[in-house]
Parts: C-alpha cells; structure tokens; sequence
C-alpha cells in the first residue's frame, strides 16, 4: 500500500507522460517515441491504482483477467484491422470510452463507499455534480459514437435523417439534461440517476442522425472531444489528476479537430451540428443543368498524357479508399519516376471520412510523407504541373466554390486543379459529389473524364505506360 | 480560511486545457488519424475508475452490481488501451521518409 500523496505524484507523472505522447506526434520522427511515452504512462496509472488499494483479495485475479480479455480482444482488432476502416475503428473506439465511463459512474453511483464519495443516498455534493456530468457526456458519446460507428460502416445510410420539430426535440432533451442533474443532486434519487442516462443514451443518438457521411470528419473529432470530456468528468469523481489532465488533453485535441475540418469546409461548427446538409433537396440543381458534353477517355489515353508531363499531382479522396487503389496508385507513380517524372501528393484537410485519414492510406502504401503536401503548401504549384490526376476526389476540387456564391461550398478552401495543364478524373459516373452539386472540372476543355473503378484504372495505366 | 481542493483539481483541469490546445495545434496534420486513436488510448485510463469499482467488493462476495459493472468496464477500458496503443504503433511504423535518391 503506497500513501495517497505518493499515488497522487505517479498520477501526474502518467499525465505528463500523455503530454509528451501528443507532443512526440509534431512529426514522424518523434511519433514513436511518444507512443511509447502514452505507454509507459498507462503502465504507471495502472501499476499505481493496484498499489493503492493495497491488499490484494481474490478480486485482483478478476481484474486481471478481464484486462487480458479485453486487452487480447483489441490486440487481435488492432492487428487485423484494414487501414481504410480506420474510420470506423476509432468511432468504435470512442463508444468504448463512453459506455466505461458510465459504468464507472454507475459503479461509483452504487456503491460510493469504495470510492471515498459519502454512502448511497448521501453522496457528497461535488461528488455527485462530477458523476452526474461524466456519465451524461459518456452516455452521449456512446450513443453517438454507435451511430457514427453504423453510418461509416455502411450499415446506416449515411444519408442524413431529418424531421420536423428534430432541433427544438433535442433542445428540449438538452435543457432537460440539466434539470435532471439538478434534481438528482437536490434528491440523491436513483431513479433519476437511470432517467438521466436514458436521456444521454437518446439525445447522442439524436444528435448524430442528421448529420450526413461527408460531414464525418467534423462527427469522429467531436466525439473525441466529447470522450474527454467525459473521462475528465470521472476524473473530477475519482480525484484522479492523470484522469483530470488527460480528459483536459483530449477535450481540447477532439475540439481543435473539429475547428480545423470545419474551417477545411468553410462551414460554422453549429452549421455542421444542425446537420441536413448534403440532403436530397438538390434535385433543383440536377434537372434545371442540360446535358453538357464532357470528354472521357481511357487507360492508353492518360498514360499517353502522363508519360509526356514532367510533374504530376495526385489528388486523392475517399474514393481512393473505398477502391482500396493506394497501392496500385504507389506503383503507376514508381513507373512514372522510373521516367523521371516528378510526381506529388495533394491533400485536402477533409478529404476522406476522418482527419489525416489519405496519409494514413498513402503512408501504409509506402509513400514517403515527404512526398505527400497539404492544401497550402502545394497549392500554388498546381499552374506550374502539367498533369493533376484526380483519383476519388470530387467537391474539394470544385472551382464553384471560388466562383459562385450561390453555391453550398462556396468559400470552401479547394484544390486549384483546374489551373493544370490537363486533369484526369478518375471516377465511376458523373454523379455529383457529397454536397450533392455538379462539378464544373468536368466540362473544363482540359479535362479527361476517364470512368472505372479506381483501383483498377490505375492498374491499367501502370500497365500502358 | 482552507482553499478546496477542488479547486486545486479545476487549476489542474484549466491548465491542461491550455496545454492540450497548444500541443495538439503543433501535430502535423498528417499525422491526425494516429493523434485520434491514440487520444482513445489515453482516455482509456480512465480503466484507473474501473479498477476500484471493480475491486470494490468485499471478501466475502467479490461480485455485487457496482464490481460488476466495474469488471466490464475494465474489459471495455482494455479493448481501448491495447487496440488505441498497437493501431497507432503499426500507424506510425509506416510513415517513411524518401529513401536517398538512388
């Protein structure tokens, strides 16, 4: 048994240790080290709570095991999990986070003895408030992050779900949210305690169906922020300082997340939230266009095309993914340096389904990330390239949103590719992107619509060149 | 008067708000899948709750409700830790650099 000063210094030691593990991740280099870092402050939080409890009953056996349980069930995921679900993965993951930390609420609830919390129906006041917050976050974070979870995995549409009266519904489930709590600290009933979770279960399950599958990216962040929240909260609880710092941590690493895929789509965080967006009252747009010629082409085209440029840029997007085509895009782009053409990566802040989810697939297909540029840094060299090769990327190259104000991505930073001496798109039809909007690159006179699925284009073009 | 240690617990909370802002606005955005899966991990320490609740029953009976939902919570918590730790380990082992030009 350690004394409760002493725990508490391992306690912070662990917390400065999930510090340097986010600041390792300020480039590649150090990303590795920082992991081990977050490691080796999980190993001490543990080790310490274990201390401190200090006798060793036949309950310690238990915990073990269901650690090694749980512990061999996500080693096993963790493994076998394909890149491109990443998505999905750590929406899954944030459920985790938010079911255990209302368990631990629930735990802490029935039993507040063994937390030091006061006895069951008295709890102390403070302690309650904390518990009563941690769980609620919790609960939402679950409930969304399912649905999150659902809609990214395919099993949901990912289309949004509206209907009348949905905001002042969920305002309403809101400000009932904070009454609960107030009633469940003046009563110390139980009953509110499950009528409170029920309610968290509801509105994160609410506030995520409207929100469509291109707008994921600004979803998964936020449920990250929403999972430290929560953590925090049973941290308050439990006057656990590693739980305080890392709940604060991830809170604000989820929030900026948000802010950046937000700012990435020129759209307000509240804008997003509300949802709706990318919903099918395009129909307008759709019928009012004629049929505009566009010019497509095939394989021996663009290789023809590539082989004459000096530099080419990839654009990627969550097509690429879904094609699972970065490996067969590594190779086409190791021929065309064979032949001594320069060849870059373009990448758009909310290209694919999660934040940094294209340099991920790059990075798994052997692309060095020094090879791989952000929409700032590469922006200007669009004019100078003589070829940019669209590959499951649609609205984050549409010149529309520097050029029309009617338009619902107008403002949107996006992807200069019409400035290249050609384009090539590779795509499976016509149809418009997620916002649901035509793209004008497709009518531009120097545009090659080559239409395929994208893994196997590329591998016809490697084949051609 | 006796300060509250909450508020020393709040000063600590406020604080690291700011360092998490700081410290995460210095990743580079390339790597922002593996800063989300390994933040899952680290919240994941929050199995630091689901360990006492967990052992929080007596000698006699080791299981009551409140350890149960501990137990599983730890389960849950380890999902997190192991599968937040590794994805993000075999994340970063594939980011290179460009091997010297020939």
């Amino acid at each position: 048994m350690i004394s409760a000063n002493l725990s508490a210094i391992f306690y912070l030691v662990s917390g400065v240790l999930f510090i340097l593990a986010l600041r390792g991740l300020s480039s590649p280099e150090t990303s590795r080290q920082g992991n081990l870092f977050g490691i080796l402050g999980m190993i001490i939080a543990v080790t310490v709570t274990f201390l401190s409890i200090g006798t060793f009953s036949s309950g310690f056996i238990f915990v073990i095991i269901f650690i090694m349980v749980g512990g061999s069930i996500g080693a096993y995921i963790a493994y076998k999990i394909p890149m491109t679900a990443m998505p999905e993965l750590v929406a899954g993951f944030h459920s985790l986070v938010g079911l255990a930390a209302v368990f631990v609420a629930i735990s802490a609830f029935l039993n507040p003895i063994a937390f030091n919390l006061g006895s069951p129906g008295n709890i102390k006041l403070g302690s309650l408030i904390e518990m009563s917050i941690g769980a609620a976050v919790g609960a939402i974070t679950f409930s969304g992050s399912v649905i999150a979870f659902l809609k990214l995995q395919g099993i949901m549409s990912g289309s949004p779900i509206t209907f009348k009266g949905q905001h002042p519904l969920n305002a309403l489930i809101l400000i009932s949210i904070v009454i609960l709590i107030y009633l469940l600290c003046s009563t110390q009933s139980s009953n509110l305690f499950w009528i409170l979770l029920v309610v968290s279960f509801l509105i994160g399950f609410l506030l995520i169906i409207p929100i469509g599958g291109a707008d994921m990216p600004v979803v998964i962040s936020m449920l990250n922020s929403y999972s430290g929240w929560a953590a925090a909260g049973i941290g308050f609880t439990l006057e656990n300082t590693a739980l305080i710092i890392t709940g604060a941590l991830v809170g604000s690493s989820g929030a900026i997340l948000s802010y950046i895929m937000c700012k990435g789509m020129n759209r307000s965080f509240f804008n997003v939230i509300l949802g709706g967006f990318g919903a099918t009252d395009d129909v307008s747009s759709k019928s009012s266009k004629e049929q505009r010629p566009v010019k497509s082409g095939n394989a021996d085209d663009a290789a023809f095309l590539m082989k004459n440029a000096s530099s080419v840029i990839i654009v990627p997007g969550y097509g690429m993914a879904v094609a699972q085509a970065q490996h067969a895009l590594r190779e086409m782009v190791d021929t065309l340096k064979k032949n001594d053409i320069k060849v870059s990566y373009a990448i758009h802040p909310v290209a694919g389904r999660m934040p940094g989810h294209m340099n991920v697939l790059l990075a798994e297909a052997n692309v060095p990330y020094d090879e791989v540029f952000e929409l700032e840094e590469i922006n200007n060299d669009f004019a100078n390239a003589d070829v940019a090769f669209v590959i499951g990327a649609n609205d984050v190259t549409n010149p529309v949103a520097k050029t029309d104000p009617q338009s619902p991505i107008y403002g949107m930073p996006v992807l200069d590719v019409e400035k290249c001496k050609s384009v090539l798109f590779v795509k499976r039809s016509l149809s418009p992107g997620y916002a649901g909007i035509d793209n004008d690159l497709f009518y531009k006179e120097n545009t090659l619509m080559l239409f395929a699925d994208a893994k196997k284009m590329t591998e016809d073009i490697t084949k051609n060149l | 008067m006796e300060i509250d240690p909450l508020i020393f617990r709040l000063s600590i909370f406020i604080l690291s708000i700011f360092v998490g802002y700081y410290v995460v606005w210095s990743v580079t955005p390339s790597l922002h899948t593996p800063l989300m899966s390994v933040t899952n991990a680290i919240s994941s320490v929050i199995i630091v709750g689901a360990i006492i609740a967990g052992l929080s029953g007596d000698s006699e009976s080791v299981f009551n409700t409140s350890s149960l939902f501990g137990f599983v919570a730890i389960a849950l918590a380890a999902i997190n830790i192991f599968g937040g730790f590794l994805v993000t380990q075999r994340m970063l082992a594939m980011y290179k650099k460009k091997k010297k030009e020939k």
